[in-house]
């Protein structure tokens, strides 16, 4: 008989996603609750491809507001100016700090757009049983669960220039609403991302290859 | 610094034609979080890591002293959470008026602006998400130096866990960091104790992660259906390494 890796699912094992224990449900359909740490079982995410499809809608139709709607608007001795994202931008730029201007492009505009992309292509992948390159898939998905926070740069930088500048009546920022809608979008994006189940990708290959087999050959 | 020896783990010989394959569950059987490869773990040395031999995921580490570093490590992080707060985090002066501000005065003034979620979302990923993080991981770490630890330090764990990508205080100080240069365009500023305390904050929350080893509470923790955790057989074998070293 040929001897196979198996996955725990396919032994009917499940692992806690809280803390690591390997455990036989009694039943495969309702695996209940973690012997040890009592937190919920569950072979896979619950319905981990509809909800984060419908996260990741939710999050980019807030993305458009996000970035068209002032983030704050700077009132000096009654002058009014409005600042977007992307103003706020080229506003750092044109003062010289051309490398957080940088940052806060990343971190605000490209950030949330990749992740976007790089979970509806996950998405798509594994909806339709691809395969291929299931390693790099695996990587990307670490790494949009890792940057995700970073977006929240410009909710905090608003916040405090909010705070700092409120020198009634010469000078006054006040937020615009453009803030929630972008808090929306990362909040949106972090939460999209937990409930991907990236056991997912791997799911459709029938023969499990080893990259240590791979290098080996 | 050694470099940290890296292991593969290794894939059980599995009988796929048996319909009952592990029948009772090895201690070393793991599955891996990211693609549910089921393996066993090697006998890692103090520091060593393990990958999953498909997804590369790192599956196993052994941390040296792990509850005892990251317990002095929350310690001095609640020291430096507490000043961050308590502290102003930074002033300006412009046209002879002087403000300042601290971390949760920014959430406020963002509340008393109108921005009510905004504000609350800030508060919670700089001010509450942090204190939740270290506030359980000190009560987990006090009572997991018991054996066997209380099962409430489990539940703590878990939350704690679930908490952890939230709390972006690293994420704060970029932002406070970007909103000196922008405020600098028009006052002049001046960073407050805040500021440093919550850079201090950073790299100790951020040692904490990396010296903590979830493993080693959860191998000591009561279980949640009563049962009682095999007592742990390492301590005389670490103990003894670490004298060798």
């Amino acid at each position: 008989m040929k001897q196979l890796p198996l996955t725990a699912a396919q032994a009917g094992l499940v692992l806690c996603e809280a803390c690591g224990l390997l455990s036989r449900p009694a039943h495969r359909e309702e695996p209940g609750y973690c012997p040890r740490c009592n937190g919920e079982l569950a072979f896979r995410r619950h319905n981990s491809i509809q909800r984060t499809w419908a996260l990741i809608v939710a999050a980019a139709i807030c993305y458009l507001p996000a970035n068209i709607l002032p983030v704050m608007t700077t009132t000096t001795l009654g002058s009014v100016e409005e600042d977007t994202i992307i103003s706020g931008v080229v506003l750092l730029y044109t003062t010289g700090s051309w490398h957080l201007a940088l940052i806060v492009l990343i971190a605000s505009v490209m950030i949330p757009l990749a992740k976007l992309i790089a979970l509806s292509y996950l998405l798509i992948t594994v909806q339709r049983g691809s395969i291929r390159s299931n390693r790099e898939r695996a990587r990307l998905y670490r790494l949009v669960e890792f940057i995700g926070r970073w977006s929240m740069l410009d909710v905090f930088v608003d916040t405090f220039v909010v705070a700092l500048i409120q020198l009634q009546p010469l000078m006054a920022v006040l937020p615009g609403t453009g803030v929630l809608f972008f808090a929306a979008v990362v909040v949106l994006t972090m939460v999209a991302a937990e409930s991907f189940d990236p056991r997912l990708i791997w799911d459709s290959s029938k023969e499990i290859e080893l990259d240590a087999d791979k290098r080996r050959s | 610094m050694p470099t940290i020896p890296i292991f593969h783990s290794s894939i059980i010989p599995v009988l796929s034609g048996e319909r009952d394959p592990v029948t009772s569950l090895p201690e070393n059987l793991i599955a891996c979080p990211d693609c549910d490869l089921l393996q066993r773990i090697p006998s890692l040395p103090s520091g060593g890591k393990a990958r999953c031999p498909r997804c590369g995921k790192v599956v196993a580490v052994r941390k040296p002293d792990s509850l005892d570093r990251t317990l002095a490590l929350t310690v001095t992080a609640a020291i430096a959470f507490i000043v961050a707060n308590v502290m102003p985090l930074m002033g300006l002066s412009a046209v002879g008026r002087t403000a300042s501000t601290t971390i949760i005065g920014g959430a406020h003034e963002m509340w008393v602006q109108g921005e009510r979620i905004t504000a609350l979302l800030v508060g919670f990923c700089v001010v509450v998400a942090p204190a939740v993080q270290i506030g359980f991981m000190l009560a987990v770490l006090l009572a997991a130096r018991r054996f066997p630890a209380p099962s409430w330090a489990g539940t703590l764990l878990r939350w704690s866990e679930t908490h952890q990508p939230w709390a972006m205080v690293e994420v704060m100080m970029l932002g406070v960091l970007v909103s000196l240069v922008k405020i600098a365009e028009l006052a002049e500023v001046i960073p407050g104790i805040g500021m440093f305390a919550a850079g201090a904050l950073i790299f100790l929350l951020a040692a904490m992660t990396v010296t903590f080893d979830p493993e080693e509470v959860w191998e000591r923790v009561r279980w949640a259906n009563g049962g009682v955790p095999r007592p742990p057989s390492v301590p005389g074998a670490t103990g003894a390494g670490e004298a060798d070293g």
